[in-house]
């Protein structure tokens, strides 16, 4: 299953209920305010790190690099374009978006 | 209609504050606080923004939003000094708890902590939040 999310970890509880919810071998897209989630020193940045043992986590760049966030990314993390948002869609059999 | 007279002939100066606590593009708050803070100069008042929480955010360096195609308003921040609006405030715990410097802003700022903020917003005749 792919997860996806677009609420800022630091306003709403979505990246961590979804990383509570992901079970091992699925995929998780970061998108929007999500993506902060990914970034160095975030207050999400131990959580995202231990959930990367179990599931695969996706960020879309350029939400990244709108944000001012593009080089402050951990790592280990996937970045993908929209055409590779579009592929991870299509590649899973179903998904889930955690608003 | 009696304020815009008593603003005509020099009237009170109030003090007003602009607080922002939304990360910039997910969500239109930012952009609108910047529209209402620029209409806000005009009026000559004693104008301050803060930055709290996910607010921060907006005043990041490095800002690029050709991929996302929304207008950037990293620029406008810039601006503000032009319409003397010089007191802008950052609450240094909502930066230390998303990795964040005073260097990785696009702007002088004052950094100030929690306590100190609470000061400002309370001396405020005004309190604007988005």
């Amino acid at each position: 299953m792919l997860h996806i999310v677009n609420k800022s970890p630091t306003e709403r509880n979505s990246v961590d209920t979804c990383l509570a919810h992901a079970k091992k071998g699925s995929k998780v897209l970061l998108i929007e305010d999500a993506v902060y989630a990914v970034t160095r020193g975030s207050a999400a940045e131990a959580k995202v790190k231990s959930a990367m043992a179990d599931v695969t986590i996706y960020a879309l760049q350029p939400d990244l690099a709108a944000r001012g966030m593009a080089d402050r990314v951990i790592d280990g993390v996937n970045l993908v374009d929209y055409g590779g948002f579009v592929d991870l869609v299509a590649e899973q059999t179903n998904c889930q978006s955690w608003l | 209609m009696s304020d815009e007279m008593d603003m005509e002939e020099g009237g009170t100066i109030k003090k007003f504050m602009f607080v922002n606590r939304k990360a910039p593009y997910g969500t239109i708050y930012a952009l609108e606080s910047l529209e209402v803070v620029l209409i806000s100069a005009a009026f000559e008042q004693d104008v301050s923004l803060a930055f709290v929480d996910d607010g921060v955010y907006q005043l990041m360096k490095n800002i690029n939003t050709d991929g996302i195609e929304m207008k950037s308003f990293s620029k406008t921040y810039r601006a503000l000094e032009g319409y003397d609006i010089e007191k802008l405030y950052v609450e240094r715990e909502s930066m230390e708890m998303r990795g964040i410097t005073e260097d990785d802003l696009v702007v002088d700022v004052q950094v100030v902590s929690t306590a100190e903020m609470a000061d400002l917003m309370n001396e405020q005749d005004v309190v604007l939040s988005f």
